[in-house]
């Protein structure tokens, strides 16, 4: 093992990552227990087992992929950092693919990385901001936030999201694009367990899907035409 | 210590936890910032980064204090502010919950009064299940990076192609959702229209920055495209609920 003077700038924040998330893990799991001693309280053993059972398998299988899937997108730095805060798709992925594109670098490379990290660094701390600016102020906030005016703009926050990050990169994409977009929309119209709720567990599949479209166009050379090897 | 779900020993707990959150954005913060230094990117490009990354993330973290006030109805306010701060999403928290609660025989969103064993269940199927992220990547992280370098150095454009690919895989998914209740039109229900028409609205608004952009070099634009179109989008859809909904 490589010591700390060794070690690249790479290597440095999958070391750091590492221990970030094991202590991370347990005081989350120190929480409960201290919750626990506090209350002079145990969990009801049936309560969480049953709990446990109709949650764990999705949630861990969907953990799982979500790690393969976002990792190459988020670079090592911003998945140590959006792993831990959450709310992966609709803002910390979104953030940092707005970064790249201003930026004008490519998520794979060093500078790519650093700035995704600083991009994924710095909402996590406005997020979390706000929310303890919310919860200080959620008396006077819940009616505004709640009111018949405001909620529909926060219901639809997704397509406002999607709509501007979506024609970037279709645009410069357009050939990969094609296929996965109808494929994913006729999919969501015509099945009906695809909705908000599931949505998270079809990322995955349109990201394999169009990896494979991606595979197939460019050892066919449909993406850049026959000269891929000079590209090497 | 007589429980109750918003005791004033919940919200310390759950301000020293999120203050150990704060502290590693922080630390990761400093240490790209000292290496994009060594890499020689412009502290004027940095700076135009953290603005455009602060001001984006302003719409999406006021939807997440919504998501805590939902919560709080049965959580009180410490554990959802956790959740929603550490890992969680609303929509996971509210399954994981809905689920714990299920299993005792209460109805989520009830509002009925918790015991402190019933709370700490919740708390527990709520933290046990969302951790299988967190400590793959710590068993992995380092591995997936290392095939990702592998990959970059024996054929660079495919590297390329594949980190596009990625996104437009993500990308995809999200637009799909945003079709899902299209259908609801056969039945004469037009609610299902107003994601479509907001994502139509916020690429109409992402095209016009880029023109202004281009045709009277607005280049200030460029930081804030993403929030304007956001804003945007998300102001149309009062109306559009209004006349669809």
């Amino acid at each position: 093992m490589k010591n700390r003077k060794q070690m690249t700038y790479m290597d440095s924040v999958n070391h750091y990552g590492r221990i970030w998330c094991v202590i991370m893990t347990a005081l989350l799991l120190f929480v409960p227990v201290l919750m626990c001693l506090i209350f002079h309280t145990r969990p009801d053993a049936k309560g969480l087992a049953l709990g446990l059972l109709a949650t764990a398998p999705m949630y861990w299988a969907v953990g799982i992929i979500e790690v393969f899937t976002y990792y190459p997108m988020l670079g090592a730095g911003g998945s140590y950092l959006s792993f831990i805060t959450g709310n992966i798709s609709n803002l910390k992925l979104p953030c940092a693919l707005n970064s790249l594109e201003q930026a004008g670098c490519q998520a794979d490379s060093e500078e790519g990385e650093v700035i995704s990290t600083i991009s994924i660094a710095v909402s996590s701390i406005v997020t979390t901001v706000i929310i303890i600016i919310g919860v200080i102020l959620i008396v006077p906030l819940t009616p505004l936030l709640q009111s018949k005016l405001l909620a529909p703009a926060f219901a639809q926050m997704i397509p406002a999201l999607f709509g501007g990050l979506g024609i970037a990169f279709i645009s410069k994409n357009v050939k990969l694009s094609i296929l996965p977009l109808i494929l994913m929309t006729v999919l969501f119209i015509t099945v009906p367990a695809l909705n908000a709720g599931t949505v998270g567990i079809m990322v995955p599949v349109g990201v394999l899907l169009t990896l494979l479209e991606a595979r197939i166009m460019y050892k066919t050379g449909f993406l850049y035409g026959k000269n891929n090897e000079q590209s090497r | 210590m007589k429980f109750d779900v918003n005791s004033p020993v919940l919200f310390l707990i759950t301000a020293c936890v999120i203050a150990v959150v704060i502290a590693q954005s922080v630390f990761f913060l400093v240490r790209a910032l000292r290496r994009a230094e060594e890499l020689g990117i412009p502290a004027e490009k940095l700076k135009k980064i953290m603005r455009t990354s602060a001001i984006f993330t302003i719409a999406p973290a006021v939807s997440i204090v919504i998501g805590v006030i939902t919560l709080s109805k049965d959580l009180g306010i410490p554990v959802p502010w956790l959740r929603l701060s550490v890992i969680g999403s609303l929509s996971y928290e509210t399954i994981a919950a809905s689920n714990a609660e299920s299993a005792m025989g209460l109805r989520f969103g009830s509002g009925t009064p918790l015991t402190s064993s019933q709370f700490v269940t919740i708390v527990f199927v709520m933290t046990i299940c969302i951790l299988a992220g967190i400590l793959l990547l710590a068993a992995i992280g380092g591995k997936l990076q290392h095939g990702m370098t592998a990959m970059k150095n024996k054929d660079r454009k495919w590297a390329a192609t594949f980190s596009n690919a990625l996104f437009i895989g993500m990308i995809s998914a999200f637009v799909g959702y945003i079709f899902c209740d299209v259908g609801k039109l056969a039945q004469g229900q037009t609610y299902g229209l107003i994601p479509v028409f907001v994502f139509v609205i916020s690429m109409g608004v992402m095209v016009l920055c880029g023109t202004l952009m281009k045709v009277y070099k607005w280049n200030w634009m460029g930081d804030y495209a993403l929030p304007i179109t956001l804003l945007v989008g998300m102001a149309s859809a009062i109306p559009l609920t209004a006349w669809l909904g």
